[in-house]
């Protein structure tokens, strides 16, 4: 597509790529054109940033329009199954009743 | 046989508002009085591609030189500086056709310089190549590649970077243009490229359009395996000296 379109998304967070330090991030820019690296005709791309700090570093992904779809799934499944096992951590913390075996269960 | 010598080097060049910025500038070896060519790089970034493309058209027997439209963005690589120039919202078009500009005096003030000189732009740089066309005196041929936005659909896409749509300022354009499209790209669409021929038709504007089929966007990158044809780019490099022999040799 050749365009200058980006869906900016504020996060709270950090993010580390290969060789470098864990930065700050507060920015993801989104867009789905053609990429830099990657072999694709368009790639769903994410620079992950730090505004605050100028903008100047970047974590970077190129991934297909398939794996974006992809990926979107496994986030929320992620934060589904998180949440479940956190709910459940959260309950044991509260009720530890019952035999040594649905106790250890729990975790 | 042996083929002819160049010398390519990156430069200071002055641009727009007199920044100083860098250039890759080749030219070919010996005293030769020859045309000279503004090569435009395309959005993603002044990178190795445009950087052999310029040194191609310099193997064909012109002075070419490619400003660094990002050089305001600071030191780093081509894609990192592209990213944070998108995220910006691309660059201001008076600073691309002032920075041409400046190009174009770099290569009318070296001794080589048969006076000529051409643009030739590629991607949103084929985009910036209408736009200088219509807003700089003084080119003696245009080439665009595949540039989008040339015709704006949406009024909102439109902003104070890119103010006017380039089809708006047609009128204005004086040198002769080869527009070179693949008929599958989706930015320009067919059709979009019909309603620009139809408008250089109406205005009585010297133009030559190619079309390729079974070609999309970028379809001479051969750095991007997705886009590159090589049949469809071997022909339209050759309408591309072709054109610059005719009207810049």
């Amino acid at each position: 597509m050749c365009s200058y379109i980006v869906e900016k998304a504020r996060l709270t967070g950090t993010a580390k790529g290969p060789g470098s330090e864990w930065m700050k991030i507060d920015t993801a820019n989104v867009y789905y054109d053609h990429p830099y690296e990657a072999q694709l005709d368009h790639a769903l791309c994410v620079d992950f940033v730090c505004e605050a700090n100028g903008g100047r570093e970047r974590v970077a992904i190129e991934i297909s329009r398939e794996s974006a779809l992809e990926l979107m799934e496994k986030i929320k499944a992620a934060l589904a199954s998180g949440d479940a096992s956190h709910a459940s951590a959260a309950e044991a913390k509260c009720s530890l009743a019952g035999t040594q075996a649905q106790v250890a269960s729990l975790f | 046989m042996s083929y002819p010598g160049l010398i390519a080097e990156t430069v200071s060049f002055q641009g727009h508002n007199g920044d100083k910025g860098e250039a890759y500038y080749a030219r070919p070896a010996g005293n030769a009085k020859v045309g000279g060519v503004v090569v435009v790089m395309h959005m993603p970034g002044w990178d190795e591609w445009i950087i052999e493309t310029t040194r191609k058209i310099t193997h064909h027997g012109f002075a070419a030189i490619s400003p660094h439209l990002y050089f305001r963005e600071g030191t780093g690589s081509p894609d990192d500086l592209g990213a944070r120039v998108r995220a910006a919202g691309g660059v201001p078009d008076d600073t691309v056709v002032g920075d041409v500009a400046g190009a174009m005096a770099y290569l009318r003030a070296q001794p080589n310089s048969n006076g000529k000189v051409g643009v030739i732009g590629f991607c949103s740089g084929g985009r910036h190549t209408y736009l200088c066309g219509c807003r700089i005196s003084g080119i003696d041929a245009l080439v665009d590649c595949w540039g989008g936005n040339v015709v704006v659909d949406d009024p909102k896409a439109l902003n104070a970077k890119r103010p006017v749509a380039p089809i708006d300022l047609t009128e204005k354009m004086t040198a002769p243009l080869l527009g070179l499209f693949g008929n599958d790209d989706e930015n320009p669409t067919a059709d979009q490229v019909n309603r620009t021929e139809a408008v250089l038709k109406k205005l009585g504007k010297n133009y030559e359009f190619h079309r390729y089929d079974g070609a999309g966007h970028a379809f001479f990158n051969h750095s991007r395996a997705s886009a590159y044809r090589a049949e469809q780019a071997a022909d339209g490099w050759k309408k591309v000296f072709a054109f610059f022999k005719k009207h810049i040799g």
